[in-house]
């Protein structure tokens, strides 16, 4: 179960041609597929893309429907070469993944892909996950689409915009038998908006009725002499064809007048970015009418050679507006001018940064430095203008950062508390993590962890340390990494390898971090896949031998002791832990509706929360130190001998228990207790808790009468 | 393709000054895009065109995100909206936590000339305000008073607790807070239609909605936080004659000078409350002696500034932290009460309790009489075999008579606490304390209040304790290292801010460091 449902949304993808689609980006690239007779569809969860496949695997009725194949891919890898049923057979295919990393993984498939070429539309949807909320390496899908020669389409941010370039990256890839990606940006993919609609349609040919005609065509094999001819067919018939097709449709856009000293090229992606400040600079209307020729790279691969210099012809300077680094589109531009002879001055990277998100103040100064230089003339005095922000006053010492961590009664916050109290006992370890919810223990308060080398990949990283050593070294491992990559890259090869490390796969029920999409070892009853695979099994499938499996990670103590086993015992080869409870975040989702209504109902349920005695609470704080729990924060008691604010759980502790099992296994203080809530308890136990209640106040009365004390203790 | 004849003037088009820009900087988990979805549907209902973007939100784990809308009076034509805030150009900016509203203004988000800030003062706190051992809070006075500076409006005060107050959640308030401050030029009713056509929750959202927002409207400030928390006079109660006992003591204490007053009765109070009346007499009669010093050194005239932290920091010194005390505390009249109001137990709802205690050897010693407890400590097989039966952890059910009794017996002991191993030791402890504190009253007076300030270091159980009494412990000795400079009493205060720093002392490490490398002492 995701953790959003598109279950309502998704009904909407019905509607039919002269209908308004309202939604958000992601949904609008699902109709477009379902509206453009898509055969098949596959990908793998990941921002900004996650909600792509959420919404995909929602709307699996509707595809199932109309013939079209889903599939929830176990990688990039292989979604991508999920688009080979494209090759040999007339059928269109979308696959979607974050990038780059998620390209990353894919580029084996998608460059043999790319080789042999294809018969039916492939797109590839990836999600760039570039600039502010990003939380990868910052580089560029741009490279992978030039390197492998697939056509790179990066529309102008807006509903219309993203279902016609679904649309064209079909055709363009048929007219030209390449793959084409298309691009989406962070918060493209959840742009609010609107387009009109077209009637769903169901593909030509369904991946069920190829089945019953197999074809094959060892052209389109790469293995020799076939792939020298692939590279030669690339650049002189599917390149050609693929720049015919986007002239004569007109892919990229020209806004503004046709005749001015100055122009923009720009990225479709840029677009609204640019006219933001040109309509700040005055250069262009609320509407996005602009002073200045913009020239709308919808496609950023290939450029179009006549169109650039016809742009550029008459102008004094052209001004390239390029999100990240390297600048090819703006070297690939220069190259063409030079050949061409041309004497357009061509700016870029010198008036804008060359790394880093071009922000709204970014392109504003960058735009306005280029004009200042190229058309002083045609910029409005500014000087007068209002809007030149005001020196902000220094708070940098004042704000504390918020990184992300883990949520409220997190399941993996226990595993990592026990960490560091190994890690108090014994000493620090080599220690490396991967992908996934888990990585937050390198943030304070745990603090624990050195590298992440990729997804499934944290004990691979750790290879070099695995022949043993004074403290064995660590490795750190999601559910979801262990089933992407790591079952084989990683587990595989610590076994092969006789590897003397430990490895902890954190196992959380889903692939959490992505939003908590179901995997092989999901506890849930999925409809349409099979879960409820374990993988300790799976992990002595491959050849350990020292297994532990730990059902409740809240068990802080028995993480110490497991962890410590596994540090100290003399079993020769890998050593795997397998830590699991169910996500919090999914759990809450599951169980707090269906606890509601059975409190309604009258049934018996009981409530676990924790909270603090504030007087027995000293302000030392090292409950936080191992926990950092949103629930467990400080307040400020209403006393005057107190110089410190004590440990105090707000109202949204779900009552994991790790407060208290780490007050206990790491000898803390009592100041925890747990309250259970008992609601619509039974008769007995209503009976019985009076009766002892009746005793313990009778207890407390008879003290209270021989001594002096506050009325009031908190 | 599409041909646009060009733009004439190259003048600023003024329809953009009917373009609103509104940006939404949250927590994870505050409903961030509940609100975003509100004020779309809000925009248009009113006949605007809208547009909202995000950084996936994916709740609690990515910390900060911010939520963009721009919205436009709908016409013929779509408008171009950016997808993002840019520095200068926000018109509104609801920031649903204070030290958000305060990362809004670092980023440039908030400016003179345009924007209105709309923040909700709460403080949802950052780890590393709670992981320092001492006080880490940030200063949201500093937030306040920036806000002030760089927006052209504020409305803020507490949203979360409104929303909580109404039973809901924040998101609500802030879309009152958003109506009350008026600049949107929609309709109130129009924003309840919002809130009734999401159709979750909807009375307990509308309560919220409209307490915000006449907060907002009337521009409510929080109430100005007491600079001094005031001891509440402690009622006490207990049998007649004792409670005559505990009013001839605070005869004693309206015998003292006004600036002492006030903590040495928080501090009676918290003796007796520990241990009994006649220990309160053994506090006052510490107290008086160092008064009188006080006063010889012309304490007067520096406010009795010795006595008076002499006053909370022998208090806290007195009741230290031991089995018996937590024993008390747990098994008081009053504290199942405590908790069900704390957890917002129904009636008809049972409460059951479960403390965490995990007592070791050496706590359980300490809480021997003297000669035992010292005879058993003094032989480390004998420790070993005790540790190895009581340290263990323990989950004690207090509603139940099982788990009350132990804790009640524990409780019990505390009528004999004087003759237990670890009284002697505190007491032993707290007169070291006070002697070299008494001794550098004659010399440097800010120096000796200083001193008593180290005391602060000792809090907590077990290992805390240990850590507590080391860093007291290096800080004494520091302190003694710059005896007699003129910059003594700073010098011992930043050991103390050193101290509470990190739990391992590493701050205090290199504070004591640069001591050495300026005093004589060299290696101390």
């Amino acid at each position: 179960m995701a953790e959003r449902s598109f279950k309502k949304e998704v009904e909407h993808l019905r509607i039919g041609a002269g209908e308004t689609f309202r939604g958000e980006g992601i949904l609008a690239i699902t109709k477009a597929l379902l509206e453009n007779g898509v055969g098949y569809v596959g990908g793998y969860q990941g921002a900004p893309i996650s909600h792509l496949m959420d919404v995909l695997a929602d709307a699996e009725d509707l595809m199932a429907e109309l013939g079209i194949r889903f599939e929830a891919n176990a990688s990039e890898a292989a979604a991508a070469a999920m688009l080979a049923a494209s090759v040999h057979y007339p059928i269109r295919g979308a696959v979607t993944f974050k990038s780059t990393v998620g390209t990353n993984v894919a580029s084996d498939a998608l460059a043999n892909l790319a080789s042999g070429g294809v018969k039916g539309g492939a797109l590839i949807i990836v999600g760039e996950d570039y600039g502010e909320g990003s939380s990868i390496m910052q580089e560029r899908s741009h490279a992978f689409a030039t390197k492998s020669q697939i056509w790179l389409l990066d529309p102008r941010p807006n509903l219309p915009s993203i279902t016609d370039a679904v649309r064209h990256g079909f055709e363009l890839s048929e007219a030209s038998n390449t793959p084409v990606m298309l691009m989406v940006r962070i918060r493209c993919c959840h742009v609010h908006g609107s387009f009109e609609a077209r009637d769903n349609v169901p593909p030509k040919l369904t991946v069920r009725d190829a089945l019953k005609n197999p074809q094959r065509d060892t052209g389109r094999i790469v293995l020799p002499p076939a792939s020298f001819l692939h590279e030669k067919e690339k650049v002189e018939k599917r390149w050609p064809a693929a720049v015919d097709y986007i002239r004569k449709h007109r892919l990229n856009e020209h806004f503004g007048p046709k005749e001015s000293r100055v122009g923009i090229v720009l990225q479709g992606g840029m677009y609204n970015g640019v006219i933001r400040a040109l309509q700040r600079l005055g250069l262009a209307d609320v509407y996005g009418d602009s002073a200045v020729p913009l020239y709308v790279l919808n496609v950023t691969h290939p450029l179009l050679d006549d169109e650039v210099l016809d742009f550029c012809a008459g102008k004094d300077a052209v001004l390239v507006v390029e999100e990240g680094q390297p600048e090819y589109l703006e070297q690939a531009l220069r190259a063409i001018l030079h050949k061409a002879g041309a004497t357009a001055k061509l700016a870029g990277k010198d008036v804008l940064p060359m790394a880093g998100e071009y922000t709204g103040r970014v392109m504003l100064e960058g735009l306005e430095a280029f004009m200042a230089a190229h058309a002083p003339d045609i910029l409005p005095d500014r000087g007068r203008a209002p809007n030149t922000p005001a020196p902000v006053p220094d708070l940098t010492k004042v704000v504390p950062g918020r990184p992300p961590g883990f949520c409220t009664g997190c399941p993996e916050r226990p595993i990592f508390a026990a960490m560091k109290l190994v890690e108090e006992e014994m000493g620090p370890h080599q220690i490396s993590a991967d992908i996934g919810c888990h990585l937050f223990s390198i943030m304070p308060p745990f603090e624990i962890g050195g590298t992440t080398m990729g997804y499934g990949l944290g004990p691979a990283s750790n290879a070099a340390f695995d022949g043993g050593g004074e403290r064995r070294p660590i490795s750190i491992l999601g559910d979801g990494g262990f089933w992407h990559n790591g079952l084989t890259s990683s587990i595989g090869n610590a076994v092969f390898n006789k590897s003397d490390g430990v490895t902890i796969v954190v196992d959380n029920y889903y692939s959490a971090a992505t939003g908590g999409q179901d995997i092989l070892s999901s506890r849930a009853t999925n409809r349409t896949k099979a879960t409820k695979h374990p993988i300790a099994e799976a992990v002595k499938g491959v050849g350990v031998t020292w297994v532990r499996q730990i059902d409740r990670t809240y068990d802080v103590g028995k993480m110490r002791e497991t962890l410590r086993d596994a540090l100290t015992t003399d079993h020769e080869g890998p050593k795997v832990i397998v830590a699991s409870s169910e996500c919090m975040l999914n759990r809450q989702r599951r169980e707090k509706p269906l606890l509601a209504k059975a409190v309604q109902e009258g049934r018996r349920v009981e409530r676990p929360k924790f909270g603090v005695d504030e007087e027995v609470c000293t302000g030392d704080h090292a409950c936080m130190r191992l926990s950092g729990c949103p629930s467990l924060t400080l307040k400020m008691p209403d006393d005057p001998l107190r110089d410190d604010p004590v440990a105090h759980i707000d109202q949204t502790c779900v009552g994991c228990g790790n407060c208290g099992e780490v007050a206990d296994a790491a000898v803390l203080c009592p100041s925890f207790y747990r309250a259970d809530l008992v609601h619509n308890p039974g008769r007995f136990e209503k009976w019985w808790a009076r009766w002892q209640t009746r005793a313990i106040d009778w207890l407390i009365a008879r003290r209270a009468s021989r001594r002096l004390a506050r009325e009031v203790v908190r | 393709m599409t041909e646009v004849l060009p733009v004439q003037s190259a003048a600023r088009d003024p329809r953009l000054d009917d373009l609103v820009k509104l940006a939404v900087m949250a927590v994870g988990g505050q409903g961030g895009g509940v609100l975003t979805n509100w004020i779309i549907d809000l925009a248009e209902r009113n006949g605007y065109a809208a547009q909202a973007t995000s950084v996936a939100g994916v709740a609690q784990r990515t910390g900060a995100t911010i939520y963009y809308v721009e919205m436009l009076p709908e016409a013929a034509r779509q408008p171009v909206f950016a997808l993002s805030p840019a520095e200068g150009d926000v018109d509104i900016l609801i920031a649903a936590e204070m030290m958000e509203a305060g990362r809004a203004i670092m980023r440039g988000f908030v400016t003179p000339d345009r924007t209105t800030l709309i923040a909700s003062t709460h403080r949802a706190l950052a780890v590393s305000e709670k992981v320092v051992p001492g006080t880490g809070l940030a200063d949201a006075e500093a937030v306040q008073r920036a806000a002030e500076e760089a927006a052209r409006a504020v409305v803020a005060f507490d949203m979360e607790a409104i929303a909580q107050g109404a039973g809901s959640v924040i998101s609500a308030s802030l879309f009152g807070a958003l109506a009350g401050s008026g600049t949107l030029p929609f309709p109130v009713e129009s924003y309840r239609e919002t809130i009734r056509a999401s159709g979750r929750g909807v009375e307990k959202s509308l309560a919220a909605f409209e307490a915000a927002r006449e907060a907002a409207a009337s521009r409510h400030r929080d109430p100005a936080p007491d600079p001094e928390p005031v001891a509440e006079e402690a009622e006490f109660v207990g049998p007649a004659p004792l409670l005559r006992d505990w009013e001839a003591l605070g005869r004693r204490i309206a015998a003292l000078p006004d600036p002492v007053r006030p903590l040495a009765r928080a501090g009676l109070a918290r003796v007796v409350d520990y241990q009994d009346v006649a220990y309160g007499a053994e506090y006052l009669d510490r107290l008086e002696a160092l008064l009188a010093e006080d006063r010889a050194q012309d304490g007067a005239a520096r406010g009795f500034d010795f006595t008076a932290t002499a006053a909370k920091y022998l208090a806290t010194a007195m009741a230290y932290d031991d089995i018996l005390r937590v024993a008390d505390l747990k098994t008081r009249a009053g504290r199942r009460e405590r908790v069900a109001a704390e957890m917002r137990a129904g009636t008809g709802t049972l409460v059951q309790v479960t403390e965490y205690v995990h007592p070791g050897a050496a706590e359980v010693v300490s809480a021997l009489p003297v000669r035992l407890g010292a005879y058993v400590e003094a032989r480390p097989g004998l420790m070993r075999m005790l540790d190895r039966v009581v340290n263990r952890g323990r989950r004690m059910r207090t509603d139940r008579l099982s788990g009350f009794l132990p804790l009640y017996v524990a409780a019990g002991l505390r009528r004999r606490r004087r003759t237990l191993l670890r009284h002697g030791r505190e007491m032993a402890h707290v007169d070291g304390w006070l002697d070299a504190a008494r001794a550098r009253l004659p010399l440097d007076y800010a120096h000796a209040v200083e001193t008593l300030k180290i005391r602060r270091l000792v809090k907590g159980y077990s290992d805390t304790h240990a850590r507590g009494l080391a860093k007291f412990d290096r800080v004494m000795s520091g302190a003694a290292l710059v005896e007699g400079r003129a910059d003594a009493a700073d010098w011992t205060a930043r050991l103390i801010t050193a101290a509470l720093k990190d739990p391992k002392g590493e701050a205090l490490d290199g504070a004591l460091r640069t001591i050495r490398s300026f005093t004589t002492a060299g290696e101390a």
